[in-house]
């Protein structure tokens, strides 16, 4: 869907993006995932056709953004970072806008714009001026905006930030949903958490360039060693006790639980349960503890340096 | 760029015109003092003076086309700019001068639709109009070339209106000026025919006084109309040149 080739963009002899290269497939939520200024927003722009590359390639489902900009920008949907609908427009002027920008012809228009309304629940304030709408209401317009081309492609810059947590979630709860539909999206969040849920596969970016690109729990595995299994016993047992278990790192004993760092969770669960068993012990408490997208950030951005 | 392409660009650009009627036309201290403007000017110079109507005429009519079709194309860049609608417009399957086309077009509309009033109020006093046509052609003409001259003003990345309006005024007052509003082109001194051949109003202003009995017009009406469309073309390249070089600078 998207193929991106040593993409570069200098602002002052800086560079704000450095010959990045990934490809977004069919039908999956590619994640952007990085700190403010990481480049996030330069790569959305130059991905959209908004500035020009310095230099390398985009292409949008074989378009090319540089010579065919038109055709590319024709099937993406786009929400820039703070960017407005129309304040002096209804809700509604706004969706028809956008529709005869696209060239989405009138029945058309009229049915997809009183479909996505009622879905973001902004139907009954459809005829008033943006300018009266909340923070979150107008968030959602834009999107509602961006998808009356039924686009193939959706591009989300950042579209939960400043957000309350209440549109926050019902964003969120949006791209899933479109998702399903079938649609591709590229997703650029400062937030690990929403990368973490929303993402089939995440570029993590830092100064300019793409320090790892991966499936979310594949990027935690391949900072190996970190997951863990934590248990609890209604009577104490001796980490002594456990030296025999294989596939376990380290053991360690914290408070009344005790820690085994492993790289094999599912084979030290199986033994701890046939331990259980075999002592006539009752396990109070199993869980097994992953590293989360913030280790690997923390630790991916920290070996860039 | 084939013919399907360019007429749903086209259609795209009327999108954009109605945009900016609905925006910016239909509620605007801009927009009045657009009408405004020309009528006081014309006051202060009328007033004491024993000049033929339909001389007066003709240079009301060219001024108020000018103003208006001024007033407003230099503001939108500046306050979408402000308001952030750029980026969403910059992300739209259209190109730069399509959108600014679009705006054109809106200005125009409305250049044309006001230039009915001063036209009205001739014909109410008296004067006729002996080449309605070759009016028309001018008015319009103008409309869309004074139009594309507001876009040069507002190609200064800002956000802040106040800055383009005031480099605006700086420039169309003093072109009213050497435009043949007021004293015939003809009966300047050399320098002054010179400059005067430098501002696009003097060609429409010259085309009224034509089109008004005949009197007074300086260039033959095949030089006026060349003039206005040569002015159109280079205002609407060079806007568009200037408005791609300043997009980036407004994100
Ligand atoms: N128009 C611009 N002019 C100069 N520098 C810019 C411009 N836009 C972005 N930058 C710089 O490029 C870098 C990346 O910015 P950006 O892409 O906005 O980051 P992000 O969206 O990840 O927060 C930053 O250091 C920023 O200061
Ligand atoms: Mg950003």
């Amino acid at each position: 869907m998207i193929e991106v080739r040593e993409l570069t963009k200098y602002y002052d002899g800086l560079a704000a993006v450095d010959h990045i290269s990934f490809e977004v497939e069919e039908g999956e939520v590619f994640g952007f995932l990085g700190p403010n200024g990481a480049g996030k927003t330069t790569t959305v722009r130059m991905l959209t056709g908004v500035i020009k590359p310095g230099s390398g390639s985009v292409s949008i489902m074989g378009f090319d953004i540089r010579r065919d900009p038109i055709k590319a920008k024709q099937i993406a949907g786009v929400v820039p970072d703070l960017s407005n609908a129309y304040s002096e427009l209804s809700a509604w002027g706004n969706l028809q806008f956008m529709a005869e920008l696209y060239g989405v012809p009138g029945t058309d228009a009229r049915k997809r714009a009183e479909e996505l309304l009622t879905k973001f629940d902004l139907y009954d304030r459809k005829d008033h001026k943006v300018k009266t709408f909340s923070k979150g209401m107008k968030q959602k317009l834009v999107i509602a905006m961006s998808l009356m081309n039924d686009p193939e492609i959706l591009f989300l810059d950042e579209p939960t930030s400043g957000l309350d947590v209440q549109s926050a979630r019902l964003i969120k709860e949006m791209v899933r949903e479109l998702n399903n539909d079938g649609k591709t999206v590229f997703l650029t969040t400062h937030y690990m958490e929403e990368a973490n849920d929303l993402c089939n596969r995440i570029a993590i970016i830092n100064h300019g360039t793409i320090v790892a690109i991966d499936a979310p729990e594949k990027l935690k595995m391949r900072i190996g060693g970190m997951q863990r299994v934590e248990v609890s016993f209604d009577t104490p047992v001796d980490v002594s006790c456990f030296h025999s278990i294989s596939g376990v790192i380290s053991v360690r004993r914290s408070g009344d639980k005790l820690r085994f760092y492993t790289n094999e969770p599912g084979r030290v669960i199986y033994q701890l349960v046939d331990y259980s068993r075999s002592n006539n012990l009752e396990i109070v408490m199993l869980t097994t503890l992953t590293p989360t997208l913030e280790d690997v950030f923390v630790k991916l951005t920290r070996e860039q340096k | 760029m084939g013919v399907d392409e360019m007429m749903d660009q086209l259609k795209r650009a009327c999108a954009i015109a109605k945009k900016d009627i609905r925006i910016y036309y239909l509620n605007g201290p801009v927009v009045i003092f657009g009408i405004l403007v020309p009528g006081f000017l014309f006051l202060a110079f009328v007033i004491g003076r024993d000049l033929p109507i339909n001389f007066l005429v003709a240079g009301l009519l060219g001024m108020t086309v000018f103003f208006t079709s001024t007033s407003v194309t230099p503001v939108i860049a500046p306050t979408e700019t402000q308001t952030r609608n750029l980026e969403r417009l910059a992300a739209a399957p259209i190109s730069i001068t399509t959108a600014l086309f679009g705006d054109v077009l809106a200005s125009a509309f409305f250049g044309i639709a006001i230039s009915l009033v001063p036209v009205l109020l001739g014909v109410a006093f008296g004067v006729t109009i002996t080449h309605p046509f070759i009016l028309a052609l001018g008015i319009v003409l103008a409309a869309f070339c004074f139009s594309a001259m507001g876009l040069i003003f507002s190609s200064i990345p800002t956000g802040a209106t106040s800055t383009v309006m005031m480099l605006s005024t700086m420039v169309r007052f003093p072109l009213v000026f050497i435009s043949g509003v007021f004293i015939p082109v003809g009966d300047l001194p050399s320098w002054g025919q010179a400059l005067a051949s430098l501002s696009p109003l003097t060609y429409l202003t010259d085309l009224c006084r034509y089109s008004f009995q005949d009197i007074n017009n300086h260039y033959p009406v095949s030089v006026d109309i060349a003039a206005l469309a040569i002015f159109l073309m280079i205002f609407m390249a060079a806007a568009t040149k200037l408005h791609e070089r300043s997009l980036p600078k407004r994100l």
